[in-house]
């Protein structure tokens, strides 16, 4: 391997990484609204015993938490990869077109009253709308497209979906259903299920396995796709596996938790100088900096004591949009 | 590793850029490829590292169909070094140069590296990032990172195109030593006496058709230069080398 000559070394910045995003894991099964003893739950759990502190934990705490990590870093290293295989660093998972296809897909289960016959018709209504999306895409992806149209793709599909949803809204039968849509469009991961997690984590994990696939051919799509092709990389190939992989992570994701932004755009340009900007080794680290972020958001948006709780999108939005701000200016004073 | 195209013909939408194109490259020399703008050299050099499909016509590496390779051993067998190259990220320079090395795997990552950036003069810039580096330095960096394939064959297009007298003659030397090396090296170049001193062969194109192939002193007689470029030029030898320079634009000959 070559050597770390900039940056944190690797292994360091990633164990690093693991560790918070653990102890964020640990504080937020312990922090919600109800005072609550982790280690009677634990106990409790253990021992099989029916307590309500043991179901909190396994029904409510768990679950938060595990989606608050897949959700991020699927957000997270899809932004990374993204922004690698366009060489643009203001793309974000919101590109391809599946968010808004998956958000289209669980506002219809919305609509169509789904979601009051079972719970599950949202997430399974957004998997099937980021499965039409992906499939969409996989299918331009195959005849051809480039990078490019690709994303002009996923724009149109972006518009298209966002007209739906909102002709969606605008038809609804009584503005109380449009309201409990727009709140689930604002992204949160409270009342989430172990189900809900059985149901989308194997979406999020494939995506993340193919986009992580693809370190090698980030790192060579820095010289330019000519000069990456030279180098004995697939293009078609690539753009296969980075647009797939983010269509099923974020496609999972928002239909699971809806819509949470900034997380994909911000967190890859927070690790960049940390791995001395080389795009294969932002993806893992992007994905672990994403969960600790989102992880972190979603304990914030408890501690803050509004009723009715802030939204998990809406928090990420508010703190990501002036980072990023921020951001943008330090770059520019680089010269970068 | 000896590089051939049969018959080439390539294609642009609907327009023919080569045509019936044929060329051999031998390992140990520098084959130059010379013509006017639109000549199609760089369309001929995407096409022979499979860049760019092929309409009609072979290209071959050692005898084996380009087609045929797959595509690891592609990279590692061919490193080419686009025309006015980017680089997106501000890396620094030493991980740059070491991403020709993509292909072998993670052997000999440091030496090989080590080795480009001394041929391309960049060992002083190792440690800066990208962004901080003037035109010429970026070239030569890209330069260091095509030389750091250690490919057996070397297509560059355009290497000293943004290059001061200095670095154009150290760059030509860096292709002539790989060429020295054992390696296939092909060029494009505009600057002909660079072509002339620095190359082997000569390949002049225009519009699309091979003109001339062979030495530089034939390729470059004063008579083919004018009907290719439509230029008249000064021609000479110092030190035992030939320079030619473009004089005037052979259209003007007679103007005042």
């Amino acid at each position: 391997m070559t050597r770390a000559t900039t940056g944190i070394p690797m292994t360091g910045l990633a164990l690093g990484l693991c560790v918070l995003i653990l102890a964020l894991m640990a504080a937020s099964l312990v922090i919600g609204p109800v005072p609550f003893d982790i280690s009677h739950a634990l106990a409790d759990l253990m021992a099989g015993r029916p307590s309500l502190e043991a179901m909190v934990l396994a029904e409510l705490r768990l679950p938060r938490a595990i989606l608050g990590a897949a959700v991020g870093f699927s957000l997270g290293v899809t932004g990374a990869a993204l922004q690698g295989l366009m060489r643009n660093p203001l793309a974000d998972p919101g590109v391809v077109g599946v968010s808004g296809a998956a958000a289209l897909g669980a506002v219809l289960a919305f609509y169509f009253g789904l979601s009051s016959a079972f719970a599950l018709a949202l997430p399974l209504g957004g998997l099937a709308g980021a499965g039409l999306a992906t499939a969409f895409l996989l299918v331009l992806a195959r005849r051809g497209a480039g990078t490019a149209t690709l994303i002009l793709a996923g724009v149109a599909l972006n518009s298209l979906t966002g007209a739906l949803t909102a002709l969606a809204l605008n038809l609804s039968p009584s503005p109380y259903a449009a309201l409990e849509v727009v709140f689930w469009l604002m992204g949160s991961l409270s009342d989430r299920s172990l189900q809900h997690v059985a149901l989308t984590l194997p979406f999020m994990v494939l995506g993340w396995i193919l986009v992580l696939a693809t370190s090698r051919a980030m790192d060579a799509l820095t010289l330019g796709e000519d000069t990456a092709q030279s180098l004995g990389f697939s293009l078609p190939r690539t753009r296969l596996l980075v647009v797939g992989g983010a269509a099923a992570a974020v496609g999972a994701s928002v239909a699971v938790a809806g819509a949470i932004g900034f997380v994909g755009l911000v967190v890859p340009h927070l690790m960049r100088p940390l791995v001395g900007h080389r795009p294969g080794r932002l993806l893992l680290v992007s994905g672990l900096a994403g969960a600790a972020l989102t992880l972190g958001a979603d304990i914030l948006v408890r501690l803050i004591p509004t009723r009715p709780e802030l939204k998990l999108g809406v928090v990420t939005a508010l703190l990501g949009a002036p980072f990023f701000l921020l951001l943008l200016r330090r770059l520019k004073m680089e010269g970068e | 590793m000896i590089l051939a195209a049969q018959d080439l013909t390539l294609r642009r939408g609907d327009a023919i850029v080569v045509r019936d194109l044929s060329l051999t490259a031998r390992p140990g020399a520098m084959l130059g490829l010379i013509g006017p703008n639109g000549a199609g050299k760089t369309s001929l050099l995407r096409a022979l590292c499979g860049l760019d499909p092929v309409a009609a016509g072979v290209v071959t590496y050692d005898g084996r169909p380009a087609a045929a390779l797959d595509r690891r051993t592609f990279g590692r067998a061919v490193s080419y070094l686009a025309q006015n190259g980017r680089i997106h990220w501000p890396m620094k320079v030493e991980e740059v140069v070491a991403l020709g090395r993509l292909p072998h795997g993670p052997a000999e990552v440091d030496a090989a590296a080590e080795r480009a950036m001394a041929a391309a003069d960049v060992l002083p810039l190792r440690g800066r990032t990208t962004g901080s580096l003037s035109g010429g330095e970026r070239a030569r960096v890209l330069l260091a990172r095509a030389l750091a394939v250690e490919a057996p064959v070397l297509l560059a297009d355009e290497p000293v195109a943004a290059l001061d007298p200095y670095h154009q003659l150290q760059v030509m030397e860096a292709l002539r030593d790989a060429a020295r090396g054992g390696a296939t090296v092909i060029t494009v170049l505009h600057d002909l006496t660079l072509a002339a001193r620095f190359c082997d062969r000569l390949l002049l194109m225009k519009g699309g058709r091979a003109v001339a192939e062979g030495a530089p002193d034939l390729v470059l007689a004063p008579e083919r230069v004018r009907d290719a470029y439509g230029v008249t030029v000064e021609t000479g030898t110092r030190q035992g080398e030939p320079f030619i320079l473009p004089w005037r634009r052979s259209d003007a000959e007679h103007k005042p």
